[in-house]
């Protein structure tokens, strides 16, 4: 605290008005995140007060317990959804740092024919935005036989051009004496990466961490697409149908904004975990 | 020939093994898919009989007969992108300066809370855009200014097809401080501090023109990685309209853009050949806007 008091005392007016007013816009920008807070635990009469309200005055947890327990517009359970995108979450992480891990140390530090053709390509992939390509992706997913499964989930988002490039760029730092005199020393490539590439790429792997749990927990495209079965569709997509036009968005209102607190909270925690590490990796982003 | 190849293959074994899992699903699921997007929209194909080459008519159909293209969406598409591609863009840019000359200290809450709407995302953020503009007064948007007397009656901001497009701008803009942000706010760590000082020497005046000679020139790869990233979110966030409204088509295609004119053919009209020819069309749109960023930001010959 000392540090930021002394900081504060040496700045340049210019330096005071920004900070005030970068401040207010900060506050004006998390408005949404304040409102989001504040919606979950409004009890149901005071979401449609007139004038509306912004903080909620007597806290409650009805929202949450309407989400857990009442049986909604569907069937299926609220812990199945919750259940289910923990899973893919999981699952979807495990999956890219592994594989991304592996190919950013071949393209960074191994011999490899095809190194610059993978390499443009990633580069080139990394405008893709799956949405575009809705149509095909629908059709490979069925004749994997991947409808329904947590497979259809995970393996669309594994390859994950975004996470390779950042990790390669971070793995470009590591000096290449280090895995020589490793290599010297009669460890293994798998050695050298289980125990120099990936202690060492840390901060890159919580920042790709974070974009890939970002993209899968938010995601409702996959539910919609390829999850016909009730079953296997995940949090955000129930998310979807509390809010959708066809809805009552009357009653619904106040679970959507206990769900949509739900899916934002891992994020915003993980995110606070990992801040220092995500700027580390952010440092080495540019494109050369 | 043909052996000596096999024999480096076997060499780089390791190699292989290692970028298997990546280049498997990358074919399958990015590949894959984007090729046979075009093969198919040389097709007439509707899901059930298989798919016939017809050519370029689709081609043709998009530019002489939909007329639904040519009056909504495109137009639509392109003042959309342009105002949550470059504006985000210069605006994210702008921003992140001003807060990199804020003390070390106070950065990351500032940082934190310009970065918490794209974090949590279009789905999770629904609720908050359907009350906030909401039609009736107890929406906060038309609370506020009807207290405030600038507006006598309540505004239809989610319905009136004036102002749809408009709002949707304004909150994917809001929600566009993502990872291209935070690159540009560690791309400003990057410049070499001696820079400036040999900059004053030379002459520069004001903290303009060091934005514009020596911070831009210095910063040009996270610049050109956000500059993707940008690309990419305007790309995503074609669906905003469909969460606002919680339509798949909103009334008079007031807010109809590409990705929604792809899904309404391919999803509910189920011409799969006509949709990926459109698809088609949206990556090379996105392929150029990408060319434009590497002629800006990308490294010359002689770098």
């Amino acid at each position: 605290m000392a540090t930021i008091a002394n900081q504060l005392r040496k700045m340049t007016p210019f330096e005071t008005l920004l900070l005030i007013g970068l401040l207010l816009l900060a506050a004006f920008m998390s408005l949404p995140i304040v409102f989001i807070v504040n919606h979950a635990f409004k009890p149901f009469h005071e979401l449609f007060l007139f004038p509306p309200t912004f903080l909620a005055k007597e806290p409650t947890l009805t929202n949450f317990y309407d989400l857990f327990l009442r049986p909604g517009a569907t069937i299926v359970p609220f812990s199945r959804y919750l259940y289910n995108s923990v899973l893919v979450a999981a699952l979807a992480m495990a999956a890219v740092i592994l594989s991304s891990c592996m190919a950013a140390y071949v393209l960074s530090k191994l011999k490899f024919g095809p190194k610059r053709i993978v390499m443009a390509a990633i580069m080139l992939a990394l405008m893709y935005a799956a949405e575009t390509v809705a149509i095909p992706r629908y059709l490979i997913i069925g004749w994997l036989h991947l409808n329904n499964t947590y497979f259809g989930h995970v393996l669309p988002v594994v390859a994950s051009p975004v996470a390779v490039f950042l990790i390669k760029q971070f793995i470009d730092q590591i000096p290449n004496e280090l895995l020589e005199a490793a290599k010297i020393d009669g460890a293994s490539e798998f050695r050298v990466f289980a125990r120099i590439i990936v202690p060492l790429a840390m901060p890159a792997i919580a920042t790709i961490s974070i974009i890939t749990f970002q993209g899968v927990w938010g995601d409702t495209s996959a539910s919609t697409l390829f999850m016909q079965d009730e079953t296997m569709k995940t949090l955000p997509y129930y998310m979807t149908t509390l809010t959708s036009g066809a809805a009552n968005t009357v009653a619904g209102q106040g679970m959507a904004a206990a769900a949509g607190l739900l899916l934002f909270l891992p994020n915003l925690i993980i995110f606070l975990l990992a801040q220092r590490r995500i700027m580390e990796t952010m440092v080495h982003s540019g494109v050369k | 020939m043909m052996l000596s190849l096999l024999r480096r293959m076997w060499g780089e074994r390791v190699a292989y093994a290692f970028m298997a899992p990546f280049l498997l699903c990358f074919a399958a699921f990015i590949l894959l898919p984007v090729f046979m997007a075009i093969l198919m929209s040389f097709t007439s194909y509707d899901a059930f009989r298989s798919p016939h080459l017809i050519g370029f008519k689709n081609y043709a159909a998009l530019l002489t007969q939909d007329t639904i293209f040519m009056k909504y969406a495109l137009p639509n598409t392109i003042k959309f992108a342009f105002f949550v591609g470059p504006i985000g863009y210069l605006l994210t840019f702008f921003l992140a300066w001003l807060i990199y000359q804020l003390p070390k200290s106070v950065r990351d809450i500032v940082t934190l809370a310009m970065y918490a709407p794209s974090m949590a995302g279009g789905v999770a953020l629904v609720v908050v855009w359907q009350a906030a503009f909401s039609g009736d007064y107890v929406g906060y948007l038309n609370s506020f200014l009807m207290r405030m007397d600038w507006i006598q009656t309540p505004v239809l901001w989610l319905q009136d097809p004036k102002f749809l497009l408009n709002v949707m701008i304004l909150v994917t803009i809001w929600m566009s401080f993502g990872v291209g942000f935070l690159a540009m706010l560690a791309g400003f760590d990057t410049v070499n501090r001696e820079l400036y000082e040999a900059g004053r020497i030379d002459g520069i005046a004001n903290r303009l023109q060091e934005v514009f000679y020596i911070t831009v020139p210095s910063m040009k790869p996270q610049m050109l990685f956000s500059a993707v990233m940008a690309i990419v979110g305007t790309l995503k966030a074609g669906a905003i309209s469909v969460q606002l409204t919680g339509l798949p088509i909103t009334k008079q295609y007031a807010g109809h853009l590409m990705l929604n004119h792809i899904d309404d053919y391919a999803f509910i009209r189920f011409e799969l050949g006509y949709a990926s020819m459109l698809s088609v069309v949206l990556l090379l749109f996105s392929y150029a806007a990408m060319r434009l960023s590497y002629r800006l930001f990308g490294p010359k010959e002689g770098d």
